[in-house]
């Protein structure tokens, strides 16, 4: 399985991102936000980041990007692309995902280790999880307030299309604590919190927060049934 | 040279925290008349020579296209500068 992670000006979480994806056991594929094509790839992550500084809106400037061109046609066509934060804006820009992220209502950066609750597990992203499982992955962000109208708020509820949601207090201010939406489909997923940050013992959340510190690699372990066929467990 | 003005500003319904930080520290400066403060964007989009009804309609396209987010933002103008 080959997963294209697309590296923008000011993209900072492509290298973690490829190391999730060898983690899982697929082989990650470096792709520039200048590519003309997708590499022939088999999957997307857009990664976390300050694409052109956050310039304008976050996400604005990089959903105009080449390499936006042959992603938008992929996933419209059933290409599974998981935005996380930076990726997630930038989804959102694209109209891939409906809603927004705006600022935090308490507008100060956020950044701890986040618990969640797993919502929606028919996604070639999240299989791997069970409805309502609970897991801990760090939260890093400025602008990740999830805002959408109350009509497609009802929409999503009631399509099953929130795929995670905010354990605890509110950290960003999201409506209905919403920290991950997908597509009707299921193959575009997006997510405010960081699974890639959490998927090697040591490396991710604290054990205090009472898990391994791994709860991030079944997004990609997920991808590797959906795609490849085959996984580690 | 001509230039067109373009003015976005956030949604009435969507929270606009930067606002609310400036009108938090308006009444600290003395500055007491002001009950609410929404903070928006303005564009300065120069072309050579006038700003002709191509030129404007262009602008537009630009601002609901690029220059704002119809799901968080609103263009509440799109004119020649004087």
């Amino acid at each position: 399985m080959r997963v294209g992670v697309v590296t923008f000006p000011g993209s900072l979480d492509d290298q973690d991102a490829a190391r999730a994806v060898r983690l899982s056991g697929g082989e990650a594929v470096s792709l520039w936000h200048g590519d003309a094509d997708l590499h022939g790839v088999d999957a997307v992550v857009l990664p976390g980041g300050f694409s052109y500084g956050d310039y304008l809106r976050c996400g604005a400037i990089a959903r105009f990007a080449p390499v936006m061109g042959p992603l938008i046609d992929g996933a419209r066509g059933g290409l599974p692309v998981l935005g996380i934060c930076n990726g997630f804006q930038l989804l959102c820009e694209a109209h891939l995902l409906p809603g927004a992220l705006v600022r935090n209502d308490h507008r100060t950066f956020v950044c701890r280790d986040q618990s969640l609750r797993i919502e929606r597990t028919d996604t070639p992203w999240t299989s791997q999880y069970a409805a309502g499982e609970e897991i801990v992955v760090p939260l890093k962000n400025g602008e990740g307030g999830y805002v959408v109208d109350e009509r497609t708020l009802d929409e999503l509820e009631a399509e099953g299309r929130v795929v995670a949601r905010y354990l605890g207090a509110n950290p960003n201010g999201s409506y209905r604590a919403i920290a991950g939406v997908s597509n009707a489909r299921g193959n575009v997923v997006g997510l405010m919190p960081h699974p890639e940050h959490a998927t090697e013992p040591g490396y991710g959340p604290d054990p205090r927060s009472g898990t391994d510190g791994t709860d991030g690699l079944r997004f990609f372990t997920s991808l590797l049934m959906a795609v490849g066929g085959v996984g580690p467990r | 040279m001509g230039r067109v003005v373009v003015d976005v500003m956030p949604k009435p319904e969507i929270l606009d925290p930067q606002g609310k930080a400036v009108a938090g520290a308006l009444p600290r400066l003395g500055f007491a008349a002001f009950t609410g403060v929404r903070q928006g964007k303005r564009f300065e989009l120069e072309v050579d020579g006038e700003v002709t009804e191509e030129v404007l309609a262009q602008a537009r396209e630009a601002a609901t296209t690029l220059l704002s987010n119809p799901v968080i933002e609103d263009v509440v103008r799109v004119e020649e500068a004087p």
